[in-house]
């Protein structure tokens, strides 16, 4: 029985003001405001929104048939209790029909995975602390920043715990593989890995409303329909795409939502269901290993991480970020680590990418990689600044560390001492009160013996 | 195919960019085998080059009949012309120039400059262009800029071949809106003879379809491109201080240029950092405005006037710089970003220079943006990312930028133009 597997990925960045270089040092807020919240209004409105209604109707409709899985960064998620608290409201109400699966995602949609492992590991753990905290389900199975995956990775997340891994259908990865199955990574076999249909997916979230596309216009019975002509063994489908290809890529004037309603309803003739990544990882066994020694992502042709590091600017941007990732873990200013999620997001050095894709690209206020290159230096020229400002000068990091060890330490051992001492005084009042019964024991025993003799 | 080309300047006795883009168009032309060139001059001064087309002085073609030697005619311009085609253009005297001040051949003196007389002068080389035009054999007339106009329409009624006319710059560019009446009736007069147009970027040519009024058809853009630089240029070894960035300003120090706005960054970027110098090469009008300036921002110890740069010098003074800016206020289309990043120098242009439109490896602000001008140039300099990456890419897209795809755009409006002429 064939199976299809939705995934729906929601983040939206916090966009950079203008900041020149006169600013750094002077000036520490870093964010456009007004194009966070207009921006959030536009997407939520457009896209999300209406999205989410009609997934719950889908759910309603098919009776809990229809499940799907989400993932939500965490930045987009302080982005909606900002300006779109209403969205939150409603995605907690989608969850309580049971039939979502949430993600993990690393908290900033940033490059950590690949730059930063200490990072990457508790940026996840936030994220999925954060879900758990509104929607009160704990992820199971990873989808990273842009689907960004490899054999490395794979362990960091294996050992995390998490039993399956999305990611894109490359094919210079799969060769001739197909998509259509479950996989295991070969370096740590208990990790499942669910491979991206980008054709059907690209179908709905990139060519559904262009009049040029031979399939145009493209209805939910042909859709169901060249699923449900694959091979009797190809038995999962996985969709996976932004949400906002709901609404934004395809604006909802080309009925898409239409579309997307009517697909549970045309499935369930054709005997085709849906399941989210979990049930898939429960129920099938993985078919063959793969190896992914090089990072795939499923952005722009080549699938790969060159949309963020290819060019000089993005691998220098990136650089100097991390450099001063130790520190800013070592640090526990609440404001250095918000800003730090922020400056991750992988979106900031796509709008640095001179890659000729053909796509417009959309780069913001910024009107050439080098603008937004420059704008990216001077915010982070200023971040480091305010980082090293916490720490002594003249001082490298491994130092740095054991003299933080040393005072953890000292804060642990004075912690230590003043439980002794607790102790001590517990035990020391128990001696004491025990001392005095005696005493009083001794000397009612003593009444006693007086009052007996005076008896006698 | 033979074009008659009229220019005002030729290399190496250039005084502005025209010079340069007449060289650089004409080389590129003649890479085509049946191209067949003619170009003329007001002066030559005899070490032009000759190799890929013939040159004709109008100072050396007489409108007066005077009987002359040949021996003495070959002492006086057979370094650049042969001393046959002065009786050959003698024959073809057509009219009584007597009147007008001739030298002992019959040819009237020329200052192929641009002297305060140039109105006198532009006559005297349409004067004198009826006599070429009545002697040679010519397929097109292609005029180069204003100058040379009227030459052009005197050459086309003389003969009845078409007549092209090249924009590489318009008086609306020179004066900053305030144009001079006579200078603006020669140009529209010559726009409304011309068979065709060619500008120097789309944003002359909007010039020239809003402002003086021609039919977007008849009107095309034609970039200019550069050429490659020498072996003796490349091997140039700059001098550079490691410790200091050096901000290069080249070119004249006028109006259209926007030097004031280079001053203002300069002052920005030397409030935050001290390892920075500004150089402003070139000489013009406002350049005493301008050191007035630089002292009056007090910056005058990181900003520099070394004077008017020629030759290899410019090339000296690009390959020691680290950013070159361009922050001209309208530049029609501005060959000396492409000069810098020849030689691997990160540049920063205006979006109002023509140039932006052909280069994507360099820097653009808006020329009243100072912030973004001292933003960009001090991310350079800080930056050795965007310094290298810009350097690298820079280079190799300008060097795709070459005069002969010039030359066969060119050659494809000619073929147009001539395909539909008097039809």
């Amino acid at each position: 029985m064939k199976t299809i597997c939705f995934y729906f990925e929601i983040h939206q960045m916090f966009h950079l003001k203008r900041y020149r270089f006169f600013d750094i040092n002077y000036d520490h807020y870093y964010f456009d405001d007004y194009a966070n919240e207009s921006i959030i209004e536009d997407v939520v409105g457009r896209s999300y929104q209406p999205a989410v209604d009609a997934l719950m109707e889908m759910i309603s409709k098919s009776e809990g048939q229809f499940k799907f899985a989400l993932g939500i960064s965490g930045v987009a998620l302080e982005m909606f209790e900002m300006h779109a608290p209403d969205f939150i409201e409603q995605l907690k109400r989608l969850a309580d029909t049971g039939c979502v699966e949430f993600v993990a995602q690393p908290y900033s949609y940033g490059l950590s995975s690949v730059y930063d492992e200490e990072g990457f590991v508790s940026e996840v753990k936030r994220q999925s602390k954060k879900i758990k905290q509104l929607f009160g389900k704990t992820p199971t199975v990873f989808a990273n920043t842009n689907m960004i995956y490899s054999d490395e990775i794979g362990s960091m997340v294996a050992e995390m715990g998490y039993k399956g891994v999305l990611t894109e259908g490359a094919k210079h990865v799969l060769g001739w593989k197909s998509s259509h199955y479950l996989y295991n990574s070969s370096c740590n076999p208990n990790l499942s890995i669910l491979f991206r249909d980008f054709k059907l997916s690209d179908d709905i979230s990139l060519r559904f409303s262009n009049p040029d596309w031979n399939e145009y216009p493209l209805f939910a019975d042909r859709y169901i329909g060249w699923i449900d002509a694959l091979p009797q063994e190809e038995q999962i489908v996985n969709i996976f795409m932004d949400l906002s290809a709901l609404g934004v890529a395809q604006p909802l004037s080309s009925n898409i939502l239409e579309f997307m309603k009517a697909l549970p309803a045309c499935a369930k003739e054709k005997g085709i269901t849906f399941s989210t990544p979990t049930e898939i990882i429960k129920k099938l066994k993985p078919v063959s290993s793969i190896d992914i020694p090089y990072p795939i992502s499923w952005c722009d042709e080549e699938r790969d991480l060159s949309s963020w590091n290819g060019n000089v600017l993005q691998r220098e941007a990136l650089d100097k970020l991390y450099s001063i990732a130790e520190r800013v873990h070592m640090c526990s200013n609440k404001l250095v680590l918000q800003t730090w999620d922020y400056l991750q997001s992988s979106d900031n050095f796509h709008m640095m990418s001179t890659k000729n894709t053909g796509v417009g690209l959309d780069r913001g206020i910024f009107d050439s990689p080098y603008d937004a290159f420059t704008n990216y230096m001077n915010i982070i020229a200023d971040f480091i600044s305010r980082v090293n400002a916490f720490y002594p000068e003249g001082v490298d990091n491994e130092e740095l560390n054991s003299m933080t060890q040393t005072i953890r330490n000292q804060n642990a051992e004075i912690e230590r001492l003043t439980n002794e001492l607790a102790d001590a005084q517990k035990k020391l009042k128990k001696l004491e009160s025990a001392a005095a019964k005696a005493d009083k024991a001794a000397k009612t025993a003593e009444k006693k013996k007086k009052a007996q003799k005076t008896e006698e | 195919m033979k074009v008659l080309m009229f220019g005002w300047e030729f290399p190496p006795h250039i005084l502005g960019g025209l010079g340069t883009a007449s060289y650089g168009l004409t080389k590129g032309m003649s890479q085509q085998s049946d191209m067949d060139i003619t170009f003329c001059i007001p002066k030559p001064w005899g070490d032009e080059d000759q190799s890929f087309l013939k040159i004709i002085g109008m100072n050396s073609t007489p409108v007066v009949w005077r009987d002359v030697d040949y021996d003495y005619i070959n002492a006086r311009i057979g370094s650049y012309m042969d001393p046959q085609l002065y009786y050959d253009l003698r024959d073809h005297i057509y009219a009584d120039f007597n009147y007008l001040h001739t030298n002992d051949l019959g040819c009237i003196e020329f200052s192929g400059r641009y002297p305060d007389n140039l109105q006198e002068e532009i006559n005297n080389y349409s004067i004198v262009a009826g006599v070429v035009a009545r002697q040679q054999q010519f397929d097109i007339i292609h005029s180069h800029d204003w100058l040379t106009y009227p030459a052009g329409i005197h050459a086309k009624q003389v003969s009845g071949k078409p007549l092209v006319i090249h924009v590489h710059a318009t008086d609306f560019d020179r004066s900053r809106g305030n144009v001079n009446p006579t200078v603006y009736a020669i140009e529209k007069n010559g726009m409304d003879h011309a068979d065709h147009i060619m500008c120097v970027s789309e944003l002359t040519r909007q010039t020239v379809i809003n402002k003086y009024h021609q039919d977007p058809a008849k009107v095309s853009t034609v970039h200019n491109a550069v050429s490659p630089v020498s072996q003796e240029i490349l091997d140039i070894v700059p001098r550079k201080n490691p410790k200091e960035k050096v901000v290069t300003f080249l070119g004249r120090i006028t109006m259209q240029k926007g030097p004031e706005y280079f001053v203002e960054a300069a002052a920005m970027v030397l409030s935050r950092t001290k390892h920075v110098r500004f150089v402003m090469a070139g000489s013009g009008d406002m350049m005493d405005q301008m050191i007035r300036l630089a002292a009056e921002r007090g910056i005058a110890d990181h900003f520099h006037f070394p004077g008017f740069m020629r030759g290899k010098q410019v090339y000296e003074v690009l390959k020691s710089s680290d950013v070159y800016v361009m922050p001209s206020v309208s530049e029609p289309f501005g060959i000396s970003p492409l000069e810098a990043m020849q030689v691997s120098v990160p540049t920063i242009i205006s979006k109002q220079s023509g140039c932006a439109e052909i280069l994507d490896k360099c820097i653009k602000t808006d020329y009243w943006d100072i912030h973004a001008m001292a933003d960009a140039m001090y991310s350079i300099c800080t930056n050795d990312a965007l310094y290298n990456y810009l350097c690298e890419e820079g280079k190799k897209e300008v060097d795709a930028i070459t005069w002969d795809k010039v030359g066969l755009k060119v050659r494809s409006i000619y073929d147009q133009v001539l395909s539909n002429y008097r039809k």
